[in-house]
C-alpha cells in the first residue's frame, strides 16, 4: 500500500470540452521514497499537486478516480476534514520563497500558526518549537529571526521559513514545488541538500517537482516526466538516465549542456507544447518527435509498462533487455 | 517606529509653512482696496483708511506683512470675525466638534459598509452580488452629494415625516455642550427623549456625507481584496490547513487593508469638503456651513483663517493616517 | 497562394486605434455612457434649435408646472416648469452647455500646465522637483472643493472664475501622475538611446518620452472632466458659481431647495442630469482606463 496513490486524475479549466491541463495521470509515492515529477512549464506538474492539496478553485475542475492519500481519498473530503489533512500529513513549499510568505506577520507568527492548527501548540510552547524549527533548518540566529518580516529575510532564509512551516507538523509527504528555481546557485544546493536530509530524517515521502535533470539525478529514486498534462514516462533512477524509453525524455536528457560536450550546439526539440487549440489527435509530441510514424498522428497511445517502468509510446527505445 | 514618526513630522513642516503662504496670498488676492472690501464701504476716509492700514500691517513690505501673519498665527492670535467680534479661534472651537460628530458617523457608516460589501463581493466574484455592488458603488461616486441630501430629505422628512429637516437636536431640548459631541451630551444630559432625536438628526446627514466614501471604500477593498486572494501567500495560508475564514481575514483583509487605508486617508480630506454641502444642505451648525456663510458675508479673517484651520486639520489626519499605515505595513515601516 | 495570404493577413496587427476600440467596445458600461455623452454633446451643440423655449423666458401663468405626463401637466412643457415658469427641459439643455464648456476648458486649463510643471518635475528630480511637488502637495492639503470655494470666495463668483478654480484645483493630479510617469519611463532604455543618438532637452520631453505617459493621463483628464461637472455643479449650489438666471444645473437646484415639498420635479430632474452626466463620463472613464491601460484596472 503506497503513501499517496492517484488514478486517472484529470484536471480542466473551465467546462467538460476545455483542454485538461492534467489529462488522465496516474502517480504513485511510497513511504520514505523521493519521486521527481520533471516536465516543460505548463506541463501539468504543479496543478497536479495543488488538485492533489483541494487548491484548485473554479473554473478549475478536478475529476480522478481516486486521489489515496494514507489510507483517504482525498477527492472525497469536505473543506473541514481535508483541512485537518493539508498542512499536517500532506505539506508543500512553492517555487517562490519571497511571496509565499505573507508580508504582515512574523516569520514566528506564521510558523506558529500552523502548530496551532495542526497541534494545538499555544503561546511559550509554540514559539518553544518554532525556534527548534527555525534551528532545524539551519537558520543563523534562529532566536531574533522568529520576530523579522519576511521582507528582512533573503530569498534562501525566506525558503527555509517556508520549508520549516512545512515541516512544522511532521508530515508524511512533502511536496516541493520547484523549491530552489527562484534562488541563487549557490543557495540551491544547501537546499535540496536540507530537504533531503530532513526527508531521510522524518522517513517522509518527497515529491520532487523540477526541470532540473540534473538534480532528479542526484536524488531521485523514481521519475515521471510530464508532457502536456500526460505522464510520458516514469521509470527508476538511474535508468531512465541511461536508457530513456520515450523520445521527449531522451529529448530531454539531450538538452542538459553536460551530455553535450564536443557537440557544438546544445540538442532542442523544435515546436513548443501543444496548446488549446492546435492539440493533435494522436500522440501529443507526434509533431516534434522525430521518429513519428503514420499511427502517431491517428492514434493516441496509452501508457503501457515496459521493462523499467512504465511509457506512453508505441515504439519505445531502448528495449533491448541488457 | 519612532525615526518613522520624526521622519513624516519633518515632512509636514514645509507643507504647513506652504498653506499659511497660501492663506497669506488668498486675502491679498481680494480685487479692490482691502481696507474698503474690509469695512465693506466705499470711499474711506483717507485719514481713517490710512490709520487702518497702519494697524493691519498692510503698509509695510509684503514679506514683513507674512512675517507678520506667522507672528500672529505663533501666538495663537487667529483674528477676530467681522460679523459678531469673537475670535476665529473660539468660533471655531465651538462649531468644530459637530463637523466631527457628522464627519465621524459618515465614517464609520461608509468604513463598516464598505468594508464588508468589497470583502463579499470579491469573494463572490461575478456574481449578481458583485454587480450590484459595484453598479451601486458607481453610481454613489458619481453622486452630486447636495442633490442626495435633498432627495433624502424630500423621501424621508418631507415625504414620510421619519427625521428631521434640519439642526443637530430639537430646540425643546437644552442640552448643555459637555464634549461637543451632541450624541454624547444629550446622553449626559439625562433628558428622555435626546439622545433618540439627536440620532435622528444625525443619521441623514451623516449617510448624505458617507456615500461617496462608502462607494470608494467598497471599490477598494473588492480590488484589494481580488489582488491579495491570488497572491502566492494565501495560497500558502490554505496549504497550512487554516480556515476559510482566517485565510480570508487574516492573511487576506489584512493585507487588503493597506491600500483601503490610503484611500480612507484620503477620503478625509474629501469629507471636509463634502461637510460644506452637507452642513449647507441640513442646516448643520458645523464649520463647514461656518465658511460658506463668512464667504457670503465677506468675513476675510474668517474665511482667511478658517481655511487655514481646515488645511492644518487635512493635515494632521494625513500624517495619522501615514502613521496608521506603517503600522499596517511592515514594509513601509522599516524603510530607511 | 491562396493559403499564404490567408497566412499574411492572420500577421497583420490590428491598428492601435482598432485594438483600443475592440477593448473599448467589450465593456457594455462605457458604451453606454459613450452614447449618453454623445446625445449630451449634441444637446449642447445644437441648444437653441433643440430647446422647446428659450431658457430664461417666463410663463408667469405656469409656474411650477408638473412634467406633462402627470395631472395638471401642460404637453408643451415637457418636464414641467420652475418656479418662474420656465421650461425645465430647456433650461437643462441649455445648461449642458455650461456644464460641458465648464468641464472642457478646466481640463485644458489644468492638463497643459499639469503636463509641463509635471516633465519639469521628472526631467529635473534635484532642482525643481522637490519644489514643484512640495507645491503640490500643498495644494492637495486642501480638499479639491474647499480650494475651489477659497478662490471663488477671493476671486468672486461667475463662469470664468468657477473654471479657474477647478483648473487650478485639479492640477496637481496632472502633475504627480505627469511626473510619476516620466520618472518611469526616464530609465528605459529607449531614452538612454534617445539621449545618446543627441536628442534636445524639448524633444526628449515631449516627443521621446511624453506619448509613453498619456495612458493614464488621458483616463484622469476623463475622471477631473467629470468631476469638474461635479464641483462645478457644487459651487452654483452653494452660490458661488455661475450666476442666476444662467441655467446651470447646479444653480437651478439652489434654487429649487425652497419648493421641495411642493414640486418634486424641480429639485429632482437637474439633479438626475447631473448624475447621469458624471456616470455616464465614470464609466467611459472606467473603459478608456481598462482599454488603454490594464495596469490601472485596479486603481480607483
Amino acid at each position: 500500500m503506497s503513501l499517496l496513490d492517484i488514478r486517472n486524475l484529470s484536471v480542466r479549466f473551465g467546462d467538460a470540452n476545455a483542454v485538461p491541463v492534467v489529462d488522465g495521470l496516474d502517480l504513485s509515492v511510497d513511504k520514505g521514497e523521493v519521486l521527481a515529477i520533471v516536465g516543460e512549464s505548463g506541463s501539468g506538474k504543479s496543478v497536479t499537486m495543488l488538485a492533489l492539496m483541494g487548491l484548485i478553485d473554479p473554473p478549475g475542475v478536478v475529476s480522478a478516480d481516486s486521489l489515496q492519500f494514507d489510507g483517504t481519498d482525498m477527492l472525497r473530503l469536505k473543506g473541514r476534514q481535508r483541512r485537518r489533512i493539508v498542512g499536517k500529513d500532506l505539506a508543500m513549499i512553492f517555487q517562490d520563497p519571497m511571496t509565499a510568505l505573507n508580508p504582515s506577520y512574523t516569520v514566528g507568527f506564521q510558523i506558529e500558526e500552523v502548530l496551532r492548527q495542526h497541534l494545538g501548540l499555544k503561546g511559550k510552547a509554540a514559539r518553544r518549537r518554532a525556534l527548534q524549527l527555525l534551528e532545524r533548518v539551519e537558520i543563523p540566529a534562529a532566536e531574533s529571526r522568529l520576530d523579522a518580516y519576511p521582507h528582512q529575510l533573503s530569498g534562501g532564509m525566506s525558503q527555509r521559513v517556508a520549508i520549516a512551516m512545512a515541516i512544522a507538523a511532521e508530515p508524511k509527504l512533502l511536496i516541493a514545488d520547484e523549491p530552489t528555481t527562484a534562488l541563487d546557485v549557490t543557495i540551491q544546493a544547501q537546499i535540496m541538500e536540507l530537504l533531503l536530509d530532513l526527508q531521510r530524517e522524518q522517513d517522509m515521502g518527497l515529491v520532487l517537482i523540477t526541470h532540473d535533470l540534473a538534480v532528479v539525478a542526484e536524488t531521485a529514486q523514481r521519475v515521471c516526466v510530464m508532457y502536456a498534462g500526460q505522464a510520458v514516462e516514469v521509470g527508476v533512477v538511474p535508468g531512465l538516465f541511461e536508457a530513456p524509453a520515450h523520445p521527449y525524455t531522451e529529448a530531454l536528457l539531450k538538452a542538459i549542456p553536460e551530455h553535450s560536450l564536443g557537440a557544438r550546439r546544445l540538442a532542442t526539440l523544435p515546436g513548443i507544447v501543444p496548446g488549446r487549440f492546435d492539440r493533435p489527435h494522436g500522440c501529443l509530441l507526434a509533431p516534434r518527435c522525430p521518429y513519428a510514424q503514420s499511427n502517431c498522428q491517428a492514434q493516441r497511445p496509452t501508457l503501457e509498462p515496459q521493462v523499467r517502468g512504465a511509457v506512453r509510446c508505441f515504439y519505445p527505445l531502448n528495449q533491448e533487455v541488457t | 517606529m519612532l525615526s518613522f514618526i520624526a521622519r513624516r513630522l519633518g515632512l509636514l513642516i514645509p507643507t504647513f509653512f506652504g498653506v499659511t503662504l497660501l492663506t497669506f496670498a488668498l486675502i491679498r488676492m481680494i480685487p479692490g482696496d482691502p481696507v474698503e472690501v474690509m469695512m465693506g464701504e466705499r470711499r474711506v476716509d483717507p485719514i481713517m483708511h490710512a490709520e487702518a492700514m497702519e494697524r493691519l500691517g498692510l503698509n509695510k513690505p509684503l514679506y514683513a506683512q507674512y512675517l507678520d501673519y506667522i507672528g500672529q498665527l505663533a501666538r495663537g492670535d487667529l483674528g477676530e470675525s467681522l460679523r459678531t467680534r469673537e475670535s476665529v479661534w473660539s468660533e471655531f472651537l465651538t462649531l468644530f466638534p459637530a463637523t466631527v460628530e457628522l464627519a465621524l458617523a459618515a465614517l464609520l457608516f461608509a468604513g463598516s459598509l464598505g468594508l464588508i460589501a468589497g470583502v463579499v463581493a470579491a469573494l463572490k466574484r461575478g456574481s449578481l452580488f458583485d454587480h450590484g455592488v459595484m453598479g451601486i458603488s458607481l453610481a454613489g461616486y458619481s453622486m452630486p452629494i447636495f442633490w442626495w441630501g435633498l432627495l433624502l430629505i424630500m423621501f424621508f422628512s418631507v415625504g414620510l415625516g421619519w427625521t428631521p429637516v434640519s439642526g443637530r437636536i430639537d430646540l425643546l431640548y437644552d442640552i448643555e455642550p459637555v464634549t461637543g459631541f451632541m450624541l454624547i451630551d444629550s446622553l449626559l444630559s439625562g433628558e428622555e427623549g435626546a439622545f433618540l432625536d439627536a440620532l435622528r438628526h444625525l443619521i441623514l446627514p451623516a449617510i448624505v456625507l458617507g456615500t461617496i466614501p462608502l462607494a470608494v471604500i467598497a471599490r477598494m477593498t473588492r480590488s484589494a481584496m481580488l489582488e491579495v486572494l491570488r497572491e502566492d501567500y494565501v495560497r500558502t495560508a490554505r496549504a497550512k490547513g487554516l480556515s476559510p475564514a482566517r485565510v480570508v481575514f487574516v492573511h487576506g483583509l489584512r493585507n487588503a487593508l493597506i491600500p483601503v487605508l490610503t484611500v480612507f486617508g484620503l477620503q478625509v480630506g474629501a469629507l471636509l469638503a463634502g461637510a460644506v454641502l452637507t452642513e449647507t444642505i441640513f442646516s448643520w451648525p458645523g464649520i463647514g456651513k461656518w465658511l460658506i456663510e463668512s464667504i457670503g458675508a465677506r468675513d476675510y479673517p474668517v474665511v482667511q483663517n478658517g481655511i487655514l484651520l481646515i488645511a492644518c486639520l487635512v493635515i494632521l489626519v494625513n500624517f495619522v493616517v501615514d502613521i496608521l499605515y506603517g503600522l499596517a505595513n511592515p514594509r513601509i515601516r522599516h524603510q530607511k | 497562394m491562396t493559403a499564404a495570404t490567408a497566412l499574411d493577413q492572420a500577421l497583420l496587427y490590428p491598428s492601435p486605434l482598432q485594438e483600443f476600440w475592440q477593448a473599448f467596445a467589450h465593456n457594455k458600461g462605457a458604451l453606454a455612457g459613450l452614447l449618453f455623452m454623445i446625445v449630451l454633446v449634441l444637446c449642447a451643440l445644437f441648444a437653441p434649435w433643440l430647446a422647446p423655449f428659450d431658457p430664461s423666458e417666463q410663463f408667469r401663468e405656469f409656474m411650477l408646472t408638473p412634467p406633462a405626463w402627470l395631472a395638471g401637466g401642460q404637453w408643451q412643457f415637457l418636464l414641467g416648469t420652475d418656479e418662474l415658469g420656465r421650461d425645465l427641459l430647456s433650461r437643462l439643455i441649455h445648461g449642458a452647455r455650461l456644464s460641458l464648456l465648464i468641464g472642457l476648458a478646466s481640463v485644458v486649463l489644468s492638463l497643459l500646465p499639469g503636463i509641463l510643471l509635471g516633465l519639469i518635475a521628472g526631467f529635473f528630480p534635484r532642482l525643481l522637483g522637490p519644489g514643484i511637488m512640495r507645491l503640490m502637495d500643498i495644494m492637495l492639503a486642501l480638499p479639491s472643493l474647499l480650494l475651489a470655494v477659497a478662490i471663488v470666495a477671493i476671486l468672486g463668483p461667475g463662469l470664468i472664475n468657477t473654471i479657474f478654480a477647478i483648473a487650478i484645483v485639479s492640477l496637481p493630479a496632472y502633475v504627480r501622475l505627469t511626473r510619476a510617469a516620466v520618472m518611469g519611463e526616464l530609465n528605459r532604455d529607449y531614452v538612454t538611446a534617445a539621449r545618446l543618438a543627441g536628442a534636445s532637452l524639448p524633444r526628449l520631453m515631449l516627443v521621446t518620452v511624453l506619448p509613453n505617459c498619456m495612458a493614464p493621463l488621458i483616463v484622469q483628464a476623463t475622471l477631473s472632466f467629470s468631476a469638474a461637472i461635479l464641483d462645478a455643479a457644487a459651487l452654483g449650489f452653494l452660490g458661488l458659481g455661475v450666476q442666476p438666471p444662467t441655467p446651470e444645473w447646479g444653480t437651478m437646484l439652489a434654487s429649487a431647495r425652497d419648493y421641495i415639498e411642493r414640486a418634486w420635479w424641480v429639485v429632482t430632474l437637474p439633479g438626475l442630469t447631473i448624475l447621469l452626466s458624471v456616470l455616464a463620463i465614470n464609466l467611459m472613464g472606467d473603459g478608456l482606463r481598462d482599454a488603454l491601460d490594464p495596469k490601472l484596472k485596479n486603481a480607483v
